[in-house]
């Protein structure tokens, strides 16, 4: 079945290593656990450009577990921490 | 009959250059930085267009939405809405985006359309989107968008000659009847649609070579690497606190000698009596030696502009993030306290950026821990007097290196502090999170830097004209009068006002090891720090008489102990000596109490601090 094959390589942004690169399939702001409420987060993301079919890369993570990252999507880079960034699926 | 007179606001994302083109317009000084959240008030300025039209234009701290998330971003929600009192609505809009980054300014004027305002989008920064190939079908765009569209450059002279010609032809033509403003706080599937919309019209109007800012990401290699950068934000520091002692010496002493002299002029040309004594002791003894200080303060005001107009201060915040996290602090607090190494007040107002209502107090409470500028002349003075200036290890001055420590001492006991907030006060504490955008690196524009500077050096001068010299007056006359009684044998300072007071409160100071001469200078100390150094230049200058002119630093090396000298300092790390800090955080925090909090808890710290120096330095027999 197709639908399980797009499934099979989808990932939270959160878990990407350096040098990933794809692209947002959804946003999921349930499963970050961020502080922030699920809309406030989720409008926060799309403000900041991160929105279904834009291209990520991460480009740079900090030291004290390899956070935050720097994302480059489509053309700015914006830190976030991967916490955060658990809400971007991304494939 | 006279046009009336057309108000303009300026909207848009951060970082967009709003201000640089407010200056462009209407000439004005205000301040501008490579990072975003830089402006976080609003700024009203006035300008003339070509064809004679009066025009006010309001700067307004950047926004992505009209959401409103955090201080700053009310302002321009409140004035856009025209919902801040007794604010007329503006006659338009002009909303400024970053030519190479489009897409969520695109966003934004989508949203601001809803508000019924009439509007223009201005293609800012359009010299960098060329040199990087991007090219605007900009008549296309207005169509698609329904709005007019203009290219400028705020920062090249006649940059912005296409959009005073723009407003001109929209002014004429503006419609007096009211439009409805339909505008309300947008559903997450709204902003979806609106960025959907947004990119649409991009994708149609621009095109975008694939061809990043190579320069930018080469310099982030290093910079942001994840040990690297932590290291060169290290080094940075480290010069910058180093520079500030060792590279300002020869223009200091150049001020030194100059007022030297003119002290000399003063003892030889006048008679004997009050009017020589307070211009010598009062102006130049007093107000001198602060103005002394002038070439270190600009050149740590130098480091930082060039930081913040290189768009170093977004990388500082994203490696700091997680070490400022350890501390209960968030990652963007790190742009508010390294601009308090400049000055506490313009740190303390940049908090505004933290939408989290504990984050921000927390970083409030600890600004002023950070070393300011003020505090430069007192450290150097009696660094000067008691450290030799000798290199450690071949090439680090030690007199530097005790800078050095100093400011590492001042943070971090601004993160202990914060920790110690933590883990007390807010305890149900959850990370709030960090999101911030990376500007691409920007050489820093040497008229800005210029300009930067020179307003600082100015505000010193002038507040060494004002505070300081109002305090030397009251402090020259508290230590000469009472005049002593005829045939006294003591100095005549034994028997002033000055005397009294400080003997009253040198008991209570006597523990960590500060004379009467000290505590006079505290008080008037608690307007402003630099005010100590004048105070004791007086002070010390009146009881010498009329003795040979001597520096200061020399008259402290003879009266004080290096125990004391060391409280002193450890005393200023932490002292909140500063009435305009104070006003500004009461301000800020809208509390008299949290104004309280941070005088109490930080005068705790000072004495305690202090009583430790002292006492471990005496048993070390430094007393
Ligand atoms: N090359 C170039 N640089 C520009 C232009 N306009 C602004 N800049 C630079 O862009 C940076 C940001 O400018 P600001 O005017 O501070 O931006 P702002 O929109 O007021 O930012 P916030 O107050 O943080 O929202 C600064 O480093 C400016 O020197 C331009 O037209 N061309
Ligand atoms: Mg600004």
């Amino acid at each position: 079945m197709t639908d399980s094959i797009d499934t099979r390589s989808h990932m939270p942004l959160g878990l990407a290593q350096r040098g990933y690169t794809g692209v947002i399939q959804h946003l999921a702001a349930k499963e970050a656990g961020s502080a922030l409420s699920d809309v406030e987060l989720e409008s926060r993301l799309i403000e900041l450009g991160f929105v279904e079919g834009a291209r990520v890369e991460i480009l740079h993570e900090g030291l004290v577990g390899r956070d935050p990252i720097a994302v480059r999507v489509d053309n700015i880079t914006i830190a976030v921490r991967r916490r955060e960034a658990m809400a971007i699926i991304v494939a | 009959m006279e046009a009336p007179l057309l108000h303009l606001a300026l909207v848009g994302t951060p970082n967009s250059g709003k201000t640089s083109l407010f200056n462009a317009l209407t000439g004005s000084r205000q301040k501008v930085a490579n990072y975003p959240g830089v402006t976080v008030e609003r700024k009203e300025g006035f300008f003339v267009t070509p064809l004679g039209r009066q025009v006010s234009v309001v700067d307004l701290p950047g926004t992505y939405s009209l959401r409103g998330r955090s201080p700053d971003e009310e302002i321009t929600r409140d004035f856009v809405l025209g919902k801040a009192s007794g604010e007329t609505l503006p006659d338009l809009v002009l909303c400024v985006a970053d030519s190479t980054n489009l897409r969520l300014t695109i966003r934004l004027l989508l949203e601001l359309k809803r508000t019924g305002r009439p509007m223009i989008l201005v293609l800012n920064m359009f010299d960098i989107a060329s040199r990087r190939g991007i090219t605007v079908d900009v008549e296309r765009l207005a169509k698609e968008l329904g709005v007019p569209v203009v290219t400028s450059i705020a920062v090249r002279k006649g940059g912005t000659a296409d959009l005073l010609k723009l407003t001109d032809e929209i002014s004429a033509a503006l419609a007096a009847e009211p439009v409805e403003n339909s505008w309300r706080a947008l559903g997450v599937s709204e902003l979806r649609a609106t960025q959907r919309e947004a990119d649409r019209i991009i994708a149609d109007c621009v095109s975008l070579p694939a061809r990043p800012d190579t320069w930018t990401a080469r310099i982030d290699a290093i910079a942001l690497h994840p040990v690297g950068g932590l290291i060169v934000l290290a080094l940075i520091l480290f010069v910058m606190f180093q520079a500030v002692f060792a590279w300002a010496q020869p223009a200091m002493e150049l001020l030194k000698s100059g007022f030297d002299s003119l002290g000399e002029l003063v003892q030889a040309t006048l008679p004997d009596g009050l009017l020589q004594s307070f211009l010598q002791n009062g102006v130049i003894s007093g107000v001198g030696s602060v103005i002394v200080f002038l070439p270190q303060i600009i050149l740590i005001f130098l480091f930082i502009l060039l930081l913040e107009d290189f768009g170093y201060m977004a990388r500082a915040a994203f490696l700091m993030d997680r070490i400022m996290g350890g501390a209960g602090l968030h990652g963007r607090a790190f742009i508010p306290l390294l601009s308090s190494f400049a000055c506490a007040i313009p740190g303390i107002m940049a908090t505004r950026v933290i939408d989290n209502k504990r984050d921000r107090l927390t970083t409030i409470l600890i600004a002023p821990l950070m070393t300011c500028s003020a505090r430069i002349p007192v450290y150097t003075l009696i660094i000067s007097a008691f450290i030799p200036a000798k290199d450690v290890w071949g090439f680090i001055n030690l007199q530097g290196l005790v800078m050095f420590g100093l400011y590492a001492a001042g943070i971090i006991s601004a993160l202990l502090v914060s920790f110690v907030i933590k883990f007390f006060m807010i305890r149900d504490y959850a990370p709030a999170p960090f999101m911030l955008e990376l500007p691409d690196y920007k050489l820093p524009r040497l008229k800005s830097v210029a300009i930067g500077i020179f307003t600082r050096a100015k505000m010193f001068l002038y507040r060494a004209g004002t505070t300081i010299f109002s305090m030397m007056v009251l402090i020259w006359f508290l230590a000469s009068f009472p005049q002593p009684p005829a045939g006294a044998t003591e100095p005549a300072i034994e028997f002033s006002l000055a005397a009294m007071i400080g003997k009253a409160l040198e008991p209570l100071l006597a523990p960590v090891g500060f004379n009467w001469q000290i505590a006079v200078a505290l008080i008037p100390g608690m307007a402003a720090r630099e005010v100590a150094v004048a105070a004791l230049g007086t002070v010390y200058a009146i009881e010498g008489g009329n003795e040979a002119v001597e520096q200061i630093g020399q008259v402290l090396a003879t009266k004080w102990s290096l125990a004391t000298a060391l409280s002193m300092l450890a005393w200023y790390i932490f002292a909140p000596q500063c009435a305009s800090t104070l006003a500004v955080i009461r301000r800020e925090t809208g509390s008299w109490a949290w104004m309280g909090v941070t005088f109490a808890y930080m005068l705790v710290l000072a004495y305690a601090a202090s009583l430790v120096t002292y006492n471990v330095a005496v048993a070390l027999g430094a007393g």
